[in-house]
């Protein structure tokens, strides 16, 4: 299995994926997401014709015929968005199937004169890295080379034109050449990428594996590498699985895998994935249960005027919730010592007093906050403090207090509890 | 009076509309300046035209006496903070270096120099702390600070600031306007897009009000006063608006393509 001609494949295999994902990430940035397949779309035309014209089976022609296409393509978009009042998505849709169109044209024509079964014309449009050459492996694992280097050498330039274009153009960059320099590196990075997953779904080799990356880090030259490092998976679990299955496409399996990664990342990433939300909001969900709870003993104590216990079916009446739900809670609240479970019941710990002291304090700061500064009226203020006094942070709460110049007592002229120290 | 900005017979058009009409002026140096009108009123325009973001369609604007190309490196921009996608991967850092990024460095790596240039930057804005932190997790005023910490560090000699004041908190506020009246001592030139009148009087020194033509252009006290201001905010001149709709839908060119400029050559 380990033969020299697998392992060169293997690693053109993996310098041709990851040059396009690098070079893609600064479109994804953008948003313009959709001009990379407009582009892949584009270059059929291109590299039929340079098939026609000139050698088919030699890899210089595909560049440039590529290259002229892509060119033509990228400036035909940006001509039609300055000069026409068609939107951007019209233009580039537009430019897409046309070109596009025009490329299957050409390909049936070729088909039809029966060269295109000899040069596997048809690896053009969904891919399949077992029909590359020696020749054509040397030519596109250097030109996936270039690419990296390209974009390490226009990373600065790159990198402000994505974040900030009217900044890059104040302080004098070149930004024609910059945007030129991108173009030439998308239109290349397709040209190396189609070898591998075909036109058709080149867009995803472009695309997926920055959005997969963008969801593990925000830091830019981690998110390239990232990126480059989930495309040359995918492209090593695409090649494997198509090798290993008769008659099967490279292309749409290493498209197959990236999308995994891509939902996967999606669902698992720390912060901005599915799950970490749901998390969140269970939390969050939580806090508010045990922050009741300590408010329900601490309004009950202040009304006693001494610590009192309540048991678990008076609070359930008081708040209306359900029974096993706060048993839950109580059952938490007890093993953090803020209550603990008499014979009459459960009462609040000198802990779980504070922390009840501090929810009622901030309600009514809250409270006396809308009134004052919002102008709103007493009897409309409740419901909104119910979720404030789970949200409001000490920084806030001292800017509140610090506002209001140290309030005594809330709108419904309760006091305002603060800690004694 | 010495000169910082020349604007002479400015006609410029967005989207074939004309948005300022035959502007003129000139402003002096080591002053706080502000660009102030309703909105609408060309205020931006102004600033991306002098900065060379959107082309004329007659008249041209110098700075220091010099077309822009001969003195960038003087100029500093900062442009509106709505105007950029905040959740782009990258940190406090990042962002403020780029203020050290020229024509002759693209291709070089930053320098220890840069990068001490930049943490001074960000010391004035009192952002030190959060050089490490992802821009995306930075309040609307630590926003604005990190963009003029970037304007900070390109170590220029007139700073021309889109809105800076906007969606920032008091503190923010307090702490731009004390760094703009140190730029101030040290003689440099800040010109502000500013559409709030409550505020206009108390931050500049010189006014510049705007409302599509130019209503007037001087010391505040000159400039400033009730007739004055209500011509530049009591609403855009009927016959104005009306012919700028016309030329936007009949796409006639605003000069013939053969007119001369009365510009000098450079």
């Amino acid at each position: 299995m380990f033969d020299p001609v697998f392992i060169k494949v293997l690693l053109g295999t993996l310098l041709l994926a990851s040059s396009s994902a690098v070079v893609g990430a600064f479109s994804f940035l953008k948003g313009e997401s959709l001009v990379g397949d407009a582009i892949a779309h584009a270059l059929l035309p291109g590299v039929v014709l340079a098939f026609i014209l000139g050698d088919g089976r030699h890899p210089g022609y595909l560049i440039i015929g590529a290259l002229i296409a892509g060119l033509i393509a990228h400036y035909g978009i940006a001509f039609i968005e300055q000069r026409t009042k068609l939107k951007s998505d019209t233009a580039v849709s537009l430019v897409l199937s046309t070109f596009f169109g025009f490329g299957i044209l050409l390909m049936s024509y070729v088909q039809r004169t029966g060269q295109g079964q000899q040069a596997g014309l048809e690896r053009f449009l969904l891919g399949k890295a077992a029909a590359i050459t020696m020749v054509d492996l040397y030519v596109f694992t250097g030109l996936a080379l270039l690419l990296l280097l390209g974009v390490a050498l226009f990373y600065k330039g790159f990198q402000l034109m994505t974040f900030n274009e009217d900044f890059a153009a104040a302080i004098g960059l070149p930004t024609g050449t910059i945007r030129f320099a991108f173009t030439v590196l998308t239109v290349l990075a397709v040209t190396v990428g189609i070898q591998t997953v075909g036109v058709v779904l080149m867009a995803a080799l472009l695309i997926t594996p920055s959005a997969a990356a963008r969801s593990w880090t925000s830091c830019l030259p981690r998110m390239l590498l990232l990126a480059a490092l989930f495309a040359s998976f995918a492209a090593l679990g695409g090649t494997f699985i198509s090798a290993a299955l008769p008659k099967m496409p490279t292309g749409p399996w290493i498209v197959l895998v990236l999308g995994f990664f891509g939902f996967t990342s999606l669902i698992f990433a720390p912060e901005k994935g599915w799950l970490a939300r749901r998390r969140r909001a269970a939390s969050n969900r939580n806090k508010t249960q045990r922050e009741n709870l300590l408010k329900l003993l601490y309004g009950a104590e202040e009304r006693a005027g001494k610590p009192i216990a309540m048991t678990a079916g008076a609070m359930v009446d008081a708040r209306e919730q359900h029974y096993e739900g706060l048993t839950k809670t109580l059952r938490n609240l007890k093993k953090e010592f803020l209550v603990v479970e008499r014979p009459d019941g459960f009462a609040l710990t000198d802990l779980g007093r504070i922390e009840g002291r501090r929810v009622v304090r901030l309600h009514r700061l809250w409270e006396l906050y809308l009134t004052e500064r919002l102008g709103m009226a007493a009897d409309h203020i409740h419901p909104q403090a119910e979720t404030m006094e789970h949200v409001i942070t000490p920084e806030i709460e001292a800017l509140i207090v610090k506002e209001l110049g140290n309030p005594e007592v809330d709108p419904h002229q309760s006091p305002i509890p603060y800690e004694e120290d | 009076m010495e000169k910082s900005i020349e604007v002479h017979n400015l006609t410029v058009s967005y989207h074939s509309k004309p948005v300022l009409w035959d502007v003129d002026f000139e402003l002096p140096k080591g002053k706080i300046i502000g660009i102030v009108g309703p909105n609408g009123s060309g205020k931006t325009t102004m600033l991306k035209t002098v900065m060379g973001l959107m082309k004329p369609d007659s008249g041209y604007t110098e700075i220091f006496g010099q077309p822009l190309d001969k003195v960038r490196e003087r100029v500093s921009y900062v442009p509106q903070r709505e105007s950029v996608d905040w959740d782009f991967p990258a940190d406090v850092m990042d962002v403020v270096l780029m203020g050290r990024y020229r024509k002759n460095n693209l291709f070089k790596r930053i320098t220890k120099e840069d990068r001490r240039i930049a943490t001074e930057a960000l010391e004035k804005v009192n952002l030190l702390e959060f050089a490490d932190r992802q821009i995306s997790q930075l309040s609307g005023g630590q926003q604005q600070r990190v963009f003029i910490a970037r304007s900070l560090a390109q170590q220029a000699d007139i700073y021309l600031m889109d809105e800076p004041f906007v969606g920032v908190d008091a503190a923010t506020e307090d702490a731009i306007l004390k760094l703009l009246r140190d730029m101030k001592n040290e003689g440099k030139t800040v010109v502000i897009v500013h559409h709030d009148l409550q505020t206009a009087n108390e931050y500049f020194d010189w006014i510049v009000l705007l409302n599509t033509r130019l209503v007037a252009a001087g010391p505040k006290e000159q400039v400033f006063t009730k007739e004055l201001l209500q011509e530049a905010y009591g609403g855009r001149l009927t016959v104005l608006s009306k012919l700028g709709d016309l030329i936007s839908d009949t796409e006639f060119p605003l000069r013939e393509p053969d007119f001369k400029e009365d510009q000098p050559q450079g």
